[in-house]
C-alpha cells in the first residue's frame, strides 16, 4: 500500500498517510487527482481503478471516502477489508464512529492506523490486539487535572 | 468504549478546532489560524518554561494546522523535546508531529534519532513501538543508516514481546524497500524465516511481508521459507474457521496471512520436491473448492476476505503455470466470476483473466469467454470495467480472433470515453499489425481509427502506417486508393491529410491511370485540405508536391504556380517559406535525372519493433525508460555506426527523421539544397564520431611487427568494462580513455567474422609506435583462429587509423582473445588491454520455424545436460520491444506465435563452427510481477548451452 486518504464528500481531507517517500508537491497532486476521481465516480460503480501504475481502491463509509493506492502486486479485495478493519477499529475506540470523531481527535484517529499498519502493511490484523494496545496506551493518559497540579520544571 | 479520551486531553485544542470549523470563509480561517501561530510562537519564546502538557497541547495545535494544508516552520525543537518526555502521550505527540512533518534533511535529525536510541534501548514495548513506528513513517536514509543494523537483533532476540517483534519486521520492510543497501544481510534472515513457526499469528504475519520483500531480492537466501510456508498454509486452509480465534475475519480463517503465505510462495517457481507440491496443490484445490460451498454469512466482508484468498491462489497458478488442472479450474472460476451480480468481481475477474491469457495451457480456456466479454464492454456501466474488458480483450487476442476483436474495438471507439480512447487506438493498431494476415486489412483499420478517432492518433500509430506501406509493395497501390477515397470527406481529420499526402507523394502515380483520380484530381484534392491544416502538416505536404511534380511532370506548372504564389512564398513561417522557395527552385534548374534521383521512392525501412507498443508501456505507467543502451532499439539493422549518446538520446526524433527525405541513401555528392530542404524543423542530431564510412589509410608497416615483438610486455590489466555491452550488438565503442577511442564495427558470416577495429588519436598529438596485436589463451588458441592485419604505427593527432581483423571459430568456445595496444605518446609508453567481444553467439545463423517443428526438437532437446536453466532478477525495466531487439541481436530468429504465452520469447537459431553445427533454442519467460526472468537454453552441446546461457542472462 502507498497511502491512505480520508476525505469528506465536499472535498475535505481528513487523514493522510503516506506509506512511501514522496515531495510534498507529489503528494499534493495525489490528493488532488484523487478527490477528482473518486468523487466523479457514480454509486454502485465498483471499488477499484487503475491510475497511472497504481491500483485504488476505495469505499465510502456515510460521509467519509477511504481511499488507497496499490502497488500492482497487493489484492485488492483484501484491502477493502483493510479499510473496513480500520474503521471497526475507529468504531470501537469511539464508539459508533462520526466524521466529527475524526476532526476532533486526529491524533486518535493516527494512533489507531499506527496499531494498525506500518509501512503500509497489515501489522495486526487481529481487532482484541489492536483494542487492547489502544487502551494500554489510554491508561497511560494522565488527566489535565494531574498535569496542571503537576509544577513546570 | 469509555469515552476517557473523546477530545478532554486538550480542551485548548478542541476548542481551536471548532473555532476554525465555525469560519465561514476561507479568509477567516487563515486570520485565526494567523493569531493562533502568533500566539504559539510567543509561548515557545516566552521567557517562561512550557510544562509538558503546554507543549504536547501547542504542537497538536500546530500539526492540525499542518493538515489543514498550511506550512509549519517552527515547532520541530519542542516536538523533539517532547520525545524524552516521560509521558506517554507527550512522546507519542511529539513522534506523530516527526512522523508527519519532519523531511529527511532536518538538522534536527540528530536528536531525533537520539530519542528513538533511547526508546529502543528501553525494554517498554510501548515506547520500543513508538520508536520503530517512526523510523517506518519517516524511513529516510539517515534514519536506516543509524538504526538498520539493530532492527534485526530487536527482531529475533528471544526476549522481545510479540508486539515489538511485528513491529520491528514491518519496519526492517519499510527501510528494506527504500534503502536495501543498508539493511545488513546476515545471520539473522536464517531466524526471520523461522518466525514462520512462531506460535503468535500476529508475529507470523509480519513476517511473512518481511520475508517476501527479502525474497523478492535475493530469492536463494530464503528459499527454505518455501516448505515453511506451504505448511502454515496447509494449517490454515485446512482449519475449522473457528480454530484461529480473533484471526478468524467474518468467518474465513485468517484471510491476511494466507494472502501472503500466498503471496510469498509467488516469488519461487512450484516446489522442485514431489511431496511438498502435492501438499500445495491440495491447499490450491481446498482453497478453489471452497469457493463452490455456500456462503456461512451474507456479508459482503465475508466474501470479500474469501475472495481475496482464491484471487491469491489463482495468481499463484497462474505464475507457477504448470498444473493445467489448476489452470483450467482458476479459468473456469474466473468464468463464473466474469457474469457474477458484484462489479468488483467482475472486475477483478477480467483483470486475473489478462495474465490468465498468457500461459499456454490456459490460452485456450480464456478465449470460450469472448462472447461475455465483449458484452462486458458494451454493456458494463462503469468505465473501469470496461476498460478491463479492453485490457483482457487485447490479452486473449491471436490470429485466428483478431479480426472480430479488432472490429469490435472499434465500434467501441465510437463511443467509448474519452479518458480510455488514446490507449484503444494504440491498442487496435498494435493488434492490426501483429496478426494481419493481409495488409489492406490493416491499413483500412488503421484509416478506420483515424476516421473515428482522429484526436487520439498519436504520431507513432500514422508513422506505422505509412513505414508498413513503404515496406510492402503488395500494398502501396491499395493504400493510395484507400487514402484517396477517404480524403474525398468533406472533413477529414488532420491526420489522415498526413498520411494521404505521404502515401500520394509516394504512390499517387499507382492509382493515376484512372481518370477519375488522375494526377491534377489528386493535386486538387489534396491542396483543397492545404489551408485548414497546422504547419507540420502543410510542411508535409509540400514535400508531397515536389514529390508530384516528379512522379506527374504534367502537373508540374501547376504545382509551380502554387509554390510561386505569395502565399507560400512569402509565408511568414520559415520553415514554409524556405520549403517553398528550394522546392520551386529545384523544379526550375534540376534536370529530370536528378529531379529523379533525388526524389526518388523512398527506400524501405529498415524492420524495427513497433514504436507504439513502446508508446503503450509509457501510458501504462511512469516505467522509466530504457536505459541508453537499451533505447538503441535497431540492434540488428546496423545504421548507426557509432554509439554518440546525443544521436542514441533521441531514439524517438529518429523515427521521424526516417521518414524524411534526409535520411535516404544518395550519393555524397548530393546537393546541399536537398539538405536543408528535406529538413522538416529537426535537423538530424546524428554526426559520424568514428568516421566509420571513410576510407582510412590502407598500407601496413612493416615496421610495426619489429617493434611489437620486441616489446610485448601484456598489460597490466584487461578491460573488459564493456564486453557485455557486445553481446547482443555489434558496433560501438568498446574502450576509452582520455587518449584514445576504440570503436568496433563487425560482421559475421557463418564461422566466419571480421571486426574492423578503430582507433581515434583524441589529442592533438602523434601516437608512436602504435601497434596492437591479438593474444589467446591457450584453450582458445584451438578453438578460435583471430587474425590481425597490421596497423600503421603513426596516428596523428585528431586522426583515425582502421584495423582489420578476420576470424574463424573453429569449434565452441569461452574464453575471448585480447587486443594488446601499445603506442608511445608524449615520451611514456602507453599499454592497454581491452577484451575482445568475440563471443559463441556472433556465429548464429537466425533459423526460422513452425511451431510444431520447434516443439518437436525442443522434445528431442531434452536430455538434462542439455539443458541450461537460468532465473534470474531483471536488471533493466522489463520493456517488451527491448528484449526483442536484444535477443534478435543475440543472433537468433525469434519466433512469433509459438510459444503459446505472448509475453514468453522464443527462439532458434544454429551455431555454425568450423568442426561442426549446433542447433540451439531457447525461451525467455519474463514474470513483470516478480521482475524475474527464467531463461532455458536447449542444444545439443552443454557446453554450448551453458555459455549461451551464461552470455545471454546478463543482458536483461
Amino acid at each position: 500500500m502507498r497511502f491512505l486518504l480520508l476525505f469528506s464528500r465536499q472535498g475535505k481531507l481528513r487523514l493522510q498517510k503516506w506509506f512511501t517517500p514522496m515531495t510534498d508537491r507529489e503528494k499534493k497532486k495525489v490528493i488532488r487527482d484523487m478527490m477528482t476521481l473518486v468523487l466523479a465516480r457514480q454509486p454502485r460503480t465498483c471499488n477499484f481503478l487503475q491510475w497511472r501504475d497504481l491500483k485504488i481502491v476505495y469505499k465510502r463509509y456515510a460521509s467519509l471516502y477511504f481511499c488507497t493506492g496499490l502497488d500492482d502486486q497487493d489484492n485488492e479485495l483484501l484491502t477493502l477489508e483493510v479499510l473496513h478493519r480500520y474503521v471497526e477499529l475507529l468504531d470501537k475506540y469511539f464508539g459508533n464512529v462520526c466524521e466529527l470523531d475524526i476532526i476532533f481527535n486526529f491524533e486518535k484517529a493516527y494512533f489507531i492506523l499506527d496499531e494498525f499498519l506500518m509501512g503500509g502493511e497489515v501489522l495486526e490484523t487481529s481487532k482484541i490486539s489492536v483494542g487492547v494496545s489502544m487502551e494500554e496506551a489510554d491508561t497511560l493518559q494522565e488527566t489535565m487535572e494531574e498535569y496542571m497540579s503537576k509544577p513546570a520544571y | 468504549m469509555p469515552a476517557v479520551s473523546k477530545g478532554d486531553g486538550m480542551r485548548g485544542l478542541a476548542v481551536f478546532i471548532s473555532d476554525i470549523r465555525n469560519c465561514k470563509s476561507k479568509e477567516a480561517e487563515i486570520k485565526r489560524i494567523n493569531k493562533e501561530l502568533a500566539n504559539i510562537r510567543s509561548k515557545f519564546k516566552g521567557d517562561k518554561a512550557l510544562d509538558g502538557y503546554s507543549k504536547k497541547k501547542y504542537v497538536c495545535k500546530l500539526l492540525f494546522i499542518f493538515l489543514l494544508g498550511h506550512d509549519i516552520d517552527f515547532g520541530h525543537m519542542e516536538a523533539v523535546n517532547l520525545l524524552s518526555s516521560n509521558k506517554y502521550t507527550e512522546k507519542q505527540i511529539g513522534y506523530l508531529f516527526i512522523s508527519v512533518l519532519v523531511n529527511s534533511n532536518s538538522d534536527l535529525i540528530r536528536l531525533i534519532n537520539n530519542g528513538i536510541k533511547n526508546d529502543l534501548a528501553s525494554r517498554n514495548p510501548t515506547f520500543m513501538n513508538l520508536a520503530l513506528h517512526c523510523i517506518a513513517n519517516v524511513g529516510s536514509r539517515e534514519m536506516a543508516e543509524a538504526f538498520a543494523s539493530e532492527i534485526p537483533n530487536i527482531l529475533v532476540a528471544g526476549d522481545t514481546m510479540d508486539s515489538v517483534k511485528q513491529s520491528a519486521a514491518l519496519c526492517l520492510l519499510r527501510l528494506n524497500r527504500t534503502s536495501a543497501d543498508l539493511v545488513p544481510m546476515g545471520e539473522w534472515t536464517a531466524r526471520v524465516v523461522h518466525l514462520l513457526n512462531d506460535q503468535h499469528l500476529g508475529v507470523v504475519t509480519a513476517a511473512t511481508s518481511l520475508i517476501t520483500t527479502l525474497a523478492q531480492k535475493s530469492p536463494d537466501d530464503f528459499k527454505t521459507s518455501i516448505s515453511l510456508a506451504v505448511a502454515r498454509l496447509s494449517r490454515i486452509v485446512t482449519s475449522a474457521s473457528i480454530d484461529l480465534q480473533d484471526y478468524t475475519y467474518y468467518f474465513v480463517a485468517a484471510p491476511w496471512l494466507s494472502v501472503k503465505l500466498l503471496r510469498l510462495l509467488q516469488c519461487y517457481p512450484p516446489p522442485e520436491d514431489a511431496a511438498l507440491r502435492s501438499r500445495l496443490t491440495e491447499c490450491l484445490e481446498t482453497i478453489l473448492n471452497k469457493a463452490q460451498e455456500p456462503p456461512k454469512s451474507k456479508k459482503v466482508q465475508h466474501s470479500n476476505a474469501k475472495n481475496a484468498v482464491l484471487f491469491e491462489a489463482i495468481s499463484l497458478i497462474i505464475h507457477h503455470d504448470s498444473e493445467p488442472t489448476l489452470l483450467v479450474r482458476a479459468c473456469n472460476q474466473l468464468g463464473q466470476f466474469l457474469q457474477h451480480r458484484e462489479t468488483n468481481l467482475r472486475y477483478l475477474a477480467l483483470e486475473s483473466m489478462c495474465t490468465l491469457a498468457s500461459s499456454e495451457f490456459s490460452h485456450e480456456t480464456v478465449k470460450t469467454h469472448i462472447e461475455t466479454v465483449i458484452n462486458a464492454l458494451k454493456t458494463e456501466r462503469d468505465v473501469s470495467v470496461r476498460q478491463r474488458a479492453v485490457d483482457l480483450l487485447y490479452a486473449m487476442c491471436d490470429r485466428s480472433n483478431a479480426k472480430q476483436i479488432v472490429a469490435e474495438m472499434l465500434s467501441y471507439l465510437e463511443t467509448a470515453d474519452y479518458s480510455i480512447r488514446e490507449e484503444i487506438v494504440l491498442k487496435v493498431a498494435i493488434l492490426a499489425e501483429k496478426y494481419a494476415v493481409d495488409y489492406t486489412w490493416y491499413v483500412d483499420t488503421i484509416l478506420n481509427l483515424i476516421r473515428i478517432a482522429g484526436d487520439y492518433v498519436s504520431e507513432e500509430v500514422w508513422y506505422r502506417v505509412i513505414q508498413i506501406v513503404i515496406n510492402r509493395d503488395d500494398v502501396q497501390g491499395y493504400a493510395a486508393k484507400t487514402v484517396f477515397e477517404a480524403l474525398q470527406a468533406p472533413a477529414c481529420h488532420e491526420n489522415l491529410v498526413k498520411v494521404g499526402g505521404y502515401i500520394l507523394g509516394e504512390f499517387g502515380n499507382l492509382i493515376a491511370g484512372d481518370s477519375r483520380s488522375s494526377p491534377l484530381v489528386q493535386f486538387n484534392l489534396l491542396h483543397s485540405k492545404f489551408h485548414l491544416c497546422s504547419v507540420p502538416t502543410r510542411a508535409l505536404l509540400l514535400s508531397a508536391y515536389i514529390k508530384f511534380i516528379n512522379l506527374f511532370p504534367e502537373v508540374k506548372a501547376t504545382i509551380q504556380d502554387v509554390l510561386r504564389s505569395d502565399s507560400q512564398l512569402r509565408n511568414a513561417d520559415v520553415e514554409l517559406q524556405q520549403r517553398a522557395v528550394e522546392y520551386l527552385r529545384l523544379s526550375c534548374i534540376a534536370s529530370t535525372d536528378i529531379l529523379a534521383t533525388v526524389l526518388e521512392e523512398m527506400p524501405p525501412f529498415p524492420e524495427r519493433e513497433s514504436s507504439i507498443l513502446a508508446k503503450l508501456k509509457r501510458k501504462k505507467g511512469p516505467g522509466h525508460l530504457p536505459d541508453i543502451d537499451d533505447a538503441r532499439r535497431n540492434v540488428n539493422g546496423s545504421t548507426e555506426p557509432s554509439e554518440n549518446t546525443e544521436a542514441t538520446k533521441k531514439s524517438s526524433p529518429s523515427l521521424m527523421a526516417d521518414l524524411l527525405p534526409t535520411n535516404r541513401p544518395r550519393p555524397a555528392s548530393s546537393s546541399p539544397i536537398m539538405l536543408s530542404a528535406g529538413t522538416m524543423g529537426s535537423t538530424h542530431p546524428f554526426t559520424d564520431l568514428l568516421n566509420l564510412n571513410s576510407t582510412p589509410p590502407s598500407g601496413a608497416s612493416l615496421l610495426v611487427d619489429v617493434f611489437s615483438d620486441i616489446s610485448t610486455a601484456a598489460p597490466a590489466e584487461v578491460c573488459e568494462e564493456n564486453f557485455l555491452r557486445f553481446v547482443c550488438k555489434n558496433n560501438g565503442v568498446i574502450y576509452e580513455n582520455q587518449l584514445l577511442q576504440i570503436g568496433l564495427k563487425s560482421e559475421y558470416r557463418q564461422n566466419l567474422g571480421r571486426i574492423y577495429v578503430f582507433y581515434g588519436n583524441k589529442t592533438s598529438t602523434q601516437f608512436l609506435s602504435f601497434s596492437s596485436s591479438v593474444t589467446s589463451s591457450d584453450t582458445l588458441k584451438a578453438q578460435l583462429n583471430v587474425h590481425a592485419k597490421t596497423v600503421d604505427p603513426v596516428i596523428e593527432g585528431g586522426a583515425q587509423v582502421q584495423q582489420i581483423l578476420n576470424i574463424e571459430c573453429v569449434s565452441d568456445f569461452t574464453d575471448a582473445p585480447v587486443l594488446n595496444i601499445q603506442f608511445r605518446y608524449g615520451g611514456t609508453l602507453q599499454n592497454i588491454g581491452v577484451k575482445l567481444p568475440v563471443m559463441l553467439n556472433k556465429f548464429f545463423q537466425p533459423t526460422e520455424m513452425l511451431s510444431q517443428d520447434f516443439f518437436q526438437r525442443w522434445k528431442q532437446l531434452g536430455a538434462p545436460q542439455q539443458e541450461v536453466q537460468k532465473i534470474f532478477k531483471a536488471r533493466h525495466p522489463m520493456d517488451t520491444d527491448v528484449t526483442k531487439a536484444k535477443i534478435l541481436g543475440f543472433g537468433v530468429a525469434l519466433l512469433d506465435g509459438v510459444d503459446p504465452n505472448p509475453a514468453n520469447f522464443v527462439g532458434a537459431g544454429v551455431i555454425h563452427t568450423k568442426n561442426t553445427q549446433v542447433g540451439c533454442l531457447l525461451r525467455l519467460e519474463p514474470n513483470t510481477q516478480a521482475q524475474m526472468y527464467r531463461l532455458t537454453l536447449r542444444t545439443s552441446r552443454d557446453s554450448v548451452s551453458q555459455r549461451l546461457c551464461d552470455l545471454l542472462s546478463e543482458q536483461f
